[in-house]
């Protein structure tokens, strides 16, 4: 690698390349560059605090929660988010609002992280859990449905948990850790899956304006190795595990891809998010029109909203519902029986949703 | 899709539809009943008649279920539906065929061959001559002073080529062998130094890798241009796009990359055009294979960097989903194309009228009206405002000039960083990469001038 032999060269003067006064104690994964630990929190707080304030993110006097996992990417964010918002003065109210999706040996663990977080950084907490919602943990959902498409049912859902739990809090905004990694790996998962809506979507820092909470991500352009080391050398707090069901995910594919692009030329994450910010993606494609779920209230391109279609197919036995192309009903004795509720079911199944098959 | 063979069967789209699929249908499902018994009893699902190419079971599900007739059908009728659709080779065509050795140029090379031979027998036939046929060439570009390639195996290779050539007569085809300091018009005694020097100041090992291929792109367009060619045929197929997809995609490229994957790109001074888009690497070496077409790989299949990463990439995904190329291309190509992946219309008489009704057709209608693109001097590829500086500052060095109007990925994996090497590495191009990058702003003009041609009274143009 090229830049590596150049800042090779600069490491013959053993200095920080930034300060040039301390020891450098890491090299950069986004640049390379050999820094101290403290250019290093710099440059990370900085490019974040440039990405919040160049996005326009937030507005003095909002109220702010915080999608909190446990895990390293929410920890990090609510640090830095309570940290930037203390010296450059957002005037922001942020909270703490996190997910139990019952999981055990795995949430259960990640949410005392979370508890200790509230106490340590001093955000007000609130958590929702499926159970409450739903009725379902996703412990028993994977017990009906197996280990193939779980992922789609724990993300349907948990998008309109943190919207309810924001309601609750009554934010106006919500933020969540996601980071240059996740988008990339976003942006190639559309291209594999032929999701063209999607990809001219995805890659907006700021979601959701027109729908109940915009949701942005400051980290939109933050390596996760980076904030990995910033949770390291800071020795925050965090919850390390993967979620127990994530090695069947279609999403391991792009990820083991992009660890071994990045190895090869660290600056290819930021230039997939680049080009998916780029692509010439005519604004006539067919993009899904809102309305309202007519069964929960909750916002809908189809006449029940995604976790409605897929809490009927949990409750009443059928799996498959809302997965992959719509099909015809298996049980066609249903559908004298409840003539009613198939009409809906019905229309529902004719509408493209779109492949979800992982 | 309609396949244009005489001996097509009606459900010969339907048989299309169950390749491409998602999941390929075991033998026991019961779906398709007839077929099912015929696969059975090993017959080929579209005649009916003949054994499938592998019996045993053994081979893909194409080899399976089709028989070597139908299969080369099928693939010939891929071929030409494009190449009719989009108005590739019209008569009066001289067309030059990008020619590596590989499995997919010598697929191409077969199938215009097979399409040029039918005219000429037309043309016989007929008793008024009407339609002249169309002209073929062949280029070989001999990167044996770049690469690690011994000048035996060269020579053996372009004798094996040239015999190739000789066999695919009548009509005769003019084969070229185009070394890669062709580039250099000079003809001095150092271009070989100055191409050497030029391809060893790229530090980057991937940008190596696309500034040669960038490079070939030249040589192939210079002896297309040199010798009167008016169209230059690529072997692209479905399986090297899906790669240059990813590829665009992870170089920073999302921008360009509609250009680089339609069926016509008519940014080059020769257009260039893709027949065998639609047709995968599986399908072509299947066709090689049983029609005993001989290829060669001279050039290294399995590059470093970050393409060769890629290719891992996408065989990988192939073998869990053998559709995963066609999706991706798929979902490429619903992305905007440019004004430039179409060919201009046809004004020349001889062309027959259902050829230029049939252009009309498929001509892609620009979503806007024809924007002046930038062009990157190196890749071709059309750079967005946003990336381009603002002149004025940089006016007095030409080379910064000609770094800053390079798209973002060549500056950052081809340009060197450091400015001595930068003004060195400028003065080592060959000068028609250089006076390119001014000649495009006039094309622009050109475009927009053929609009109001009618309208306009003077003759010469007062103000350029």
């Amino acid at each position: 690698m090229e830049e590596g032999n150049t800042i090779a060269k600069r490491a013959g003067s053993r200095l920080c390349c930034l300060c040039n006064e301390r020891k450098p104690a890491l090299k950069r994964p986004k640049t390379l560059e050999q820094i101290c630990r403290d250019c290093f929190y710099n440059v990370f707080e900085e490019e974040i605090h440039q990405v919040i304030v160049g996005n326009h993110l937030f507005k003095a006097g909002e109220r702010v929660a915080i999608g909190a996992s446990g895990g390293k990417d929410s920890t990090v964010l609510a640090y830095v988010m309570s940290e930037l918002n203390r010296r450059h003065n957002y005037g922001l109210d942020l909270f703490l609002l996190s997910v139990d999706e019952g999981i055990t040996g795995y949430r259960d663990d990640s949410l005392e992280t979370v508890k200790r977080n509230e106490v340590q950084y001093g955000l007000p907490l609130k958590i929702v859990s499926y159970k409450d919602l739903y009725g379902w943990t996703m412990d028993e959902i994977v017990k009906v449905i197996g280990l193939k498409n779980n992922c789609t049912f724990c993300g349907v859902f948990r998008r309109q948990a943190l919207d309810r739990g924001a309601a609750y809090l009554k934010v106006d905004k919500l933020v969540t850790g996601h980071n240059a990694d996740d988008i990339a790996e976003t942006v190639l998962l559309n291209i594999l899956r032929g999701d063209v809506a999607r990809l001219s979507r995805c890659t907006s820092i700021t979601t959701g304006e027109d729908g109940p909470i915009p949701r942005c991500k400051p980290f939109k352009y933050t390596y996760e190795k980076e904030i990995v080391m910033y949770a390291y050398f800071k020795k925050l707090d965090y919850f390390s595990t993967e979620c127990i069901y994530s090695p069947n995910a279609y999403r391991g594919f792009a990820r083991e891809f992009i660890k071994d692009l990045e190895r090869m030329r660290p600056r290819a994450i930021v230039d997939i998010i680049k080009s998916g910010e780029n692509f010439r993606i005519s604004t006539s494609t067919k993009m899904p029109e809102q309305g309202t779920c007519e069964r929960c209230g909750y916002i809908s391109s189809q006449k029940w909203c995604k976790a409605c279609v897929l809490l009927e197919g949990l409750n009443r036995g059928l799996p498959k519902l809302g997965i992959g192309r719509s099909r015809f009903l298996e049980n066609s004795n249903d559908n004298r029986k409840e003539a009613k509720r198939n009409d809906g079911d019905r229309s529902i199944e004719s509408k493209q949703c779109g492949s979800l098959d992982f | 899709m309609a396949c244009n063979s005489g001996n097509c069967q009606s459900n010969c789209s339907q048989n299309e539809q169950v390749a491409q699929d998602d999941s390929i249908p075991a033998p026991t499902t019961g779906s398709d009943d007839g077929a099912n018994n015929q696969q059975q009893q090993g017959v080929c699902l579209k005649c009916k008649v003949s054994p499938p190419i592998s019996s045993g079971g053994g081979g893909s599900g194409d080899e399976a279920r089709f028989c070597g007739d139908c299969f080369r059908t099928n693939l010939f009728g891929k071929f030409r539906l494009a190449v009719t659709s989009h108005a590739m080779i019209t008569p009066s065509d001289n067309v030059l065929v990008a020619f590596s050795g590989g499995v997919a140029s010598r697929v191409a090379l077969q199938f215009v061959h097979d399409m040029q031979q039918r005219a000429q027998r037309n043309y016989e036939a007929s008793k008024d001559r009407s339609l002249p046929v169309f002209g073929v060439g062949v280029a070989f570009v001999d990167e044996s002073t770049v690469c690690s390639i011994s000048n035996d195996e060269v020579e053996e290779a372009i004798q094996e080529m040239k015999s190739t050539v000789l066999e695919l007569a009548p009509p005769v085809k003019q084969f070229h062998v185009v070394p890669s300091v062709s580039l250099y018009s000079s003809g001095s005694s150092d271009e070989k130094d100055r191409l050497m020097k030029l391809i060893g100041a790229v530090d980057d090992v991937t940008g190596k890798d696309d500034f040669l291929m960038h490079l070939r792109m030249w040589a192939l367009q210079k002896v297309a241009s040199e010798n009167g060619y008016t169209k230059l045929v690529l072997g692209l197929c479905t399986s090297k796009i899906a790669c240059h997809v990813i590829a665009a995609t992870v170089k920073g490229q999302g921008y360009s990359l509609s250009a680089d994957i339609q069926y016509v790109d008519a940014r080059w001074q020769v257009p260039i055009v893709l027949p065998l888009r639609d047709c995968t690497a599986q399908e072509l070496n299947i066709l090689c294979r049983i029609d005993g077409l001989k290829t060669l790989q001279l050039v290294n299949d399995h590059p470093s960097g970050i393409n060769g990463l890629i290719s891992s990439f996408v065989r990988l995904l192939q073998e869990e989903n053998p559709s995963r190329e066609s999706t991706i291309v798929r979902t490429a190509g619903k992305l905007t194309p440019f004004h430039f992946n179409r060919l201009p219309e046809i004004n020349d008489s001889s062309v027959p009228l259902a050829t230029l009704r049939r252009q009309k057709r498929y001509n892609l209608k620009p979503q806007e009206s024809i924007s002046s693109e930038s062009f990157c001097p190196i890749c071709n590829s059309p750079v967005i405002n946003s990336d381009l500086p603002s002149c004025g500052s940089l006016k007095p060095f030409k080379f910064r000039e000609f770094a800053a109007s390079c798209c973002p990925s060549c500056q950052f994996q081809i340009l060197p960083q450091d400015q001595s090497s930068m003004k060195e590495f400028y003065s080592l191009l060959p000068e028609g990469l250089v006076s390119r990058s001014k000649h495009k702003d006039n094309d622009n003009l050109d475009m927009l001038r053929e609009q109001v041609q009618d309208c306009l009274l003077s003759n010469s143009d007062d103000e350029t």
